[in-house]
């Protein structure tokens, strides 16, 4: 009888927590601790968000090497891909851009891109793209919260990552942060 | 919204505020760009653009090509002088031809009121006016209203004079659009054989006394007495002229309050304004030459985004 449910219950019941708050901040400083593990003291290192969502959990990870680890003086950009991006002309929707902040040089420096979910590695390839007009770096890792198996278009894989989820192409998963969203919650949405 | 209301820039006129709002919301990004270590972004790679110029330019075809080029569009140019126009081909048929080589958009400079508008109804291409006779210069007023924005913060509210030749001015008439779609006051300034009869009616005030003008401005654009377009005189002797309507320092420093100084270009030196006031801190003239290339890829960008592939 679920025709007789109305749209809105039926949205609430298609949408599956994935990660609680508590878990998001265990694994939040397994992920700091992981990369203190490569970067020890940061100086040769960059963080570097990709806009739109990357960014929170940059500055989340930059707050917790800085609070918990004392690394201070850690160099944090943000990164807009959207002019790099292969699908201009190809969405029903245009794309907005965010804004690049990069008040550093990345030339001989270990960046580390950091996003909320890595889906079919598209983004990354626009993000692998677009820090060129920055310089040269030394070397490039990624690290994701979510990473979604077996979706990829393209071979890029995260060096460090947060929970690996099969899903299938229909579900969305959406990561919320306090400072935008008021929770932190990792949901499966059906679509 | 994050798309334009229109398919070609023809004038401010066709323009809503939030288009303005849209465009100066994507130049500011790509202002960051052109002032990166590398300056160009790979959107529009597969986009070819064709820069018809039947009318001299220097600033204007150098900032449109540049901002192609950052953009990553292949780019090709026109000049009326040395080409088959003098041969007598028509307008249509030299932009049909140019369009057979696969070319997505046009930015074109016509000596003739209308001349994008009548292309843009013929031809199978996007269309954006880089100036047509003394009707519309589009791009111009949006460096403009976006270079008050940078400087002022804001460009509601803002008291803005246009001082000179307004009878043949196209940058004029695309700012006094623009300017008023943005909820700025605008006056005119100049001899009153160069302020159009019923300009009224579009809604700006007329104030023959520069002095006055000047006290009441936050930002004063100062245009260029174009003598090419005067079949006749307009006043006795450009020695009047800058007597009456030239600014000069002395007769900034003597303003209660410190106004932002404009100018188009091409300056010319000593008639309308002179070196000290064209080089003085309030000026941002060269401010405007760097805003006109991040507008002018917002523009493309924006129209480039809407062509089917």
């Amino acid at each position: 009888m679920y025709f007789c449910i109305p749209n809105n219950v039926w949205e609430l019941m298609s949408q599956k927590i994935l990660l609680s708050a508590k878990e998001i901040d265990i694994i939040l400083n397994r992920l700091a601790c992981q990369l203190i593990e490569n970067h020890t003291d940061f100086s040769e290192t960059v963080l570097i968000g990709i806009q739109p969502r990357g960014t929170y959990l940059a500055e989340r990870l930059r707050d917790i090497l800085q609070n918990i680890y004392e690394i201070n003086d850690i160099q944090l950009g943000q990164l807009d891909i959207t002019f790099y991006r292969d699908d201009f002309r190809r969405r029903e929707i245009p794309i907005e851009a965010n804004k690049t902040t990069i008040d550093f040089i990345v030339e001989n420096k270990n960046v580390v891109f950091i996003d909320d979910v890595l889906y079919s590695g598209r983004s990354i390839r626009a993000a692998l793209t677009a820090i060129q007009s920055f310089g040269r770096p030394l070397e490039i890792e990624l690290l994701v919260l979510i990473d979604r198996r077996f979706s990829r278009h393209l071979p890029i894989q995260p060096t460090y990552l947060g929970r690996q989820v099969d899903v299938i192409n229909e579900e969305k998963v959406l990561v919320q942060w306090q400072e935008k969203d008021g929770i932190d919650a990792v949901y499966i949405q059906n679509n | 919204m994050n798309q334009l209301s229109v398919q070609h820039l023809l004038g401010i006129k066709h323009l809503n505020a939030s288009d303005i709002e849209l465009i100066f919301n994507t130049a500011d990004h790509f202002k960051e760009v052109i002032n990166r270590p590398i300056k160009k972004v790979p959107s529009l790679r597969d986009i070819t653009i064709a820069n018809l110029f039947f009318e001299n330019s220097t600033r204007t075809k150098l900032s449109f090509e540049l901002a192609e080029k950052r953009l990553s569009a292949d780019v090709i140019n026109f000049s009326a002088s040395g080409s088959s126009v003098s041969k007598g081909e028509t307008l249509i048929d030299t932009a049909n031809n140019i369009l057979s080589m696969k070319v997505d958009l046009i930015v074109m400079r016509h000596p003739h009121v209308g001349a994008c508008d009548f292309l843009s109804k013929n031809v199978d291409a996007r269309i954006v006016n880089a100036g047509d006779g003394t009707h519309e210069h589009p791009t111009q007023a949006l460096l403009d209203s976006y270079s008050i924005r940078e400087k002022l913060e804001n460009v509601k509210g803002k008291n803005v004079v246009i001082v000179g030749d307004i009878l043949h001015s196209r940058v004029a008439l695309s700012n006094i659009y623009a300017l008023q779609l943005q909820g700025a006051n605008v006056k005119v300034c100049g001899p009153k054989s160069l302020i159009p009869t019923h300009i009224e009616s579009l809604g700006v005030e007329v104030e023959p006394n520069l002095k006055k003008a000047l006290e009441w401005c936050d930002v004063a654009n100062m245009l260029r007495v174009q003598n090419e377009r005067m079949a006749i005189n307009y006043f006795p002797s450009t020695r009047e002229y800058t007597q009456l309507f030239g600014v000069n320092k002395d007769l900034l420093d003597s303003l209660s309050k410190k106004i932002v100084i404009m100018h188009p270009g091409p300056i010319n030196r000593g008639v309308e304004i002179t070196s000290d006031v064209a080089d003085a801190d309030q000026s941002i003239i060269l401010n405007q030459v760097e805003n006109g290339v991040a507008v002018r890829m917002a523009v493309i960008y924006l129209l480039a985004q809407q062509i089917e592939r």
